[in-house]
């Protein structure tokens, strides 16, 4: 077997929000072309991971980050373009935002920004991201509408769109499928299957389920620590290495 | 009587009908806010009625309204043939509202920018106390400074026998108007959820493409209002034109030259016209056109923000 290409590397990463530390030390790899999954309760860090990942701290005067990310090979913390780094990284926020422009527009924007122009290519790109996150079919004809007037589930497929527009080479889903109902979530679980091919994704999770049903590694993240990442089946029916992943995989935790 | 539902009246439904002392404080409350609103309209209307009863009887009698607002020679005094015009008037209201509005625009759009946008802590307390402390400036301090320093300055500038004119109270009008509009821009950009300039942030885009592409796009109403506010202010604002603007009656030809108001027109005038004349009429008349111009403009910005709410 062929060592894996490691995609992301993160070393010892410490995140505070004041004082208070909210991620104490983490190490981990993500191998390219895996979907990565992090479980873990309430508060545990994960979304606060997520955002140091694509340099967000630097909208929260109050957020501190130190470490090590390593993206591509380079250390992101002292890269001279970070608006460079963010295009090559989708987000999928918790809380959809549909922002306050045409449906079009909300996908086309990315690609405009790094300079598309052509409508012929927009429309290529539009149809196909909408259609990757499953919600073309519903807004197809109604492309024109506000964004931000799409029910909360549509809305969160048009963030997906959005990320996917950016034509990212690793994706970050936060606790997507929050307001999306289950056949939908289904739908879009398996365009993430196909898209691993292309993409790398880190998948964050509140659903133990679906980190199962996806994942092809998953971390278990508990009060800012990593308690262990291991192969996803190895995590729920093999060998753990802490009990207590054992228990928040069966859903004993207190 | 309900329907037959095959229950006898419970204790819940006994609870439905009666009615505590909350219910009444809060009847009462909405009587009293009602009765508050009401009067101020009634207060407006008021004012609405009785200037339009002096002046109406006047533009649609001796005068002739299409004369009234083409004719530019306002001669109320005059002892031979005495014309009431307002076209010169009007054009010395536009004129110098125009200029304001080209000066006030770019600078309080950017400052409201600096203040919401890039600003943080507190330089942008600061700033925010500044702009407010500014707003609070009285007409007539702005007056002085234009008879006092832009005066000279003019002159001096630009080598004219007199700085009193469009360019002079153009300028202090803009001034004046710029903090409040900037109050009002920034409180648009303040609307502006977080969450849109974070998405497009995550995306990559750079802090001005997030201004330009997203918050402006969403703030367009409230901008729009600001911009319609601050017309609003320059048309209706009468000290300190009066005194920056030379006063005197003239088709202009270049922002040298001097204008008159039609605010500025009533505040000097009013005192010496005879109740009841001609002259006091056509003064009314000229209140009832700035009142519908004001009127249309303060209700151009409700349509134009309420036209947002809906959307959103
Ligand atoms: N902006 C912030 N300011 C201050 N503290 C924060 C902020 N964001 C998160 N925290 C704190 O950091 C810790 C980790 O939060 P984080 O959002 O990363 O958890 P999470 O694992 O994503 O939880 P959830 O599953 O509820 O989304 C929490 O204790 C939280 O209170
Ligand atoms: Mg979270």
């Amino acid at each position: 077997m062929v060592a894996p290409t490691v995609k992301l590397a993160v070393r010892d990463l410490r995140i505070a929000y004041g004082e208070e530390e909210a991620v104490s030390g983490i190490s981990l790899d993500v191998h390219a072309n895996e979907i990565f999954g992090i479980i873990g309760p309430a508060g545990s860090g994960k979304t606060s991971f997520l955002r140091a990942l694509n340099r967000m701290e630097m909208f929260n005067d109050d957020m501190h980050v130190s470490g090590e990310i390593v993206f591509g090979g380079r250390d992101i913390s002292d890269i001279r373009n970070v608006y460079a780094l963010r295009q090559k990284i989708g987000v999928v926020f918790p809380l959809p935002v549909g922002l306050p422009m045409s449906v079009y527009d909300n996908v086309a924007l990315s690609p405009r920004l790094r300079g598309v122009k052509n409508k012929a290519a927009l429309d290529e790109i539009v149809e196909r991201c909408l259609t990757r996150a499953a919600l073309w079919d519903e807004v197809k004809d109604r492309l024109k509408a506000l964004g931000s007037l799409l029910s909360g589930g549509q809305q969160q497929r048009l963030t997906i769109a959005r990320a996917l527009s950016q034509d990212p080479e690793l994706l970050l889903l936060d606790e997507f499928s929050i307001a999306v109902d289950p056949v939908t979530t289904m739908r879009i679980e398996d365009v993430l299957r196909e898209l691993k091919e292309e993409v790398t994704i880190i998948l964050v999770t509140n659903l133990v389920q679906q980190a199962r049903r996806l994942a092809d590694r998953t971390a278990f993240f508990l009060s800012g620590e990593l308690v262990e990442v291991a192969e996803t089946e190895v995590l729920f029916t093999g060998e753990v290495k802490d009990q207590r992943t054992r228990d928040y995989v069966e859903g004993r935790f207190g | 009587m309900p329907a037959d539902v095959g229950q006898p009246p419970t204790k819940t439904a006994m609870d439905l009908d009666v009615r505590g002392q909350d219910w009444y404080v809060d009847k009462l409350v909405s009587v009293l806010v009602f009765v508050g609103g009401i009067s101020a309209v009634v207060l407006i209307l008021g004012i609405f009625v009785f200037i339009t009863k002096e002046g109406v009887g006047f533009v649609f009698g001796p005068m002739e309204v299409w004369e009234f607002f083409t004719s530019p020679f306002w001669r109320p005094t005059s002892r031979t043939e005495a014309t009431y015009g307002i076209l010169a008037l009007m054009v010395g209201t536009a004129s110098v509202t125009g200029l304001a509005m080209l000066i006030a625009v770019p600078f309080s759009l950017g400052a409201a920018v600096f203040i919401g946008e890039f600003a943080t802590g507190r330089t942008r307390e600061t700033l925010k106390v500044l702009v407010e402390l500014l707003a609070a400036i009285p007409s007539v301090v702005w007056g002085f400074i234009g008879l006092a320093i832009m005066n000279p300055l003019i002159i001096e500038t630009f080598d004219v026998p007199i700085g009193l004119g469009i360019l002079n109270s153009g300028i202090i009008l803009g001034l004046m108007a710029a903090p409040i509009m900037t109050t009002i821009a920034e409180d648009a950009l303040k609307a502006v959820p977080d969450g849109y300039r974070e998405a497009a942030e995550a995306m990559g885009a750079t802090k001005w493409q997030v201004i330009s592409k997203v918050v402006f796009p969403a703030a367009k109403n409230g901008l729009m209002a600001a911009v319609l506010l601050g017309v609003g202010r320059g048309f209706g604002e009468t000290m300190a034109v009066l005194m920056a603007s030379g006063h005197s009656i003239n088709l202009p030809t270049s922002v040298f030259d001097s204008v008159r108001a039609l605010t500025a027109t009533i505040a000097a005038e009013l005192g010496e016209a005879p109740v009841g004349s001609d002259h006091y009429r056509a003064l009314f008349t000229i209140g009832i056109f700035l009142f519908l111009i004001t009127f249309v403009i303060n209700l151009m910005a409700d349509i134009v923000i309420r036209g947002g709410g809906r959307k959103r």
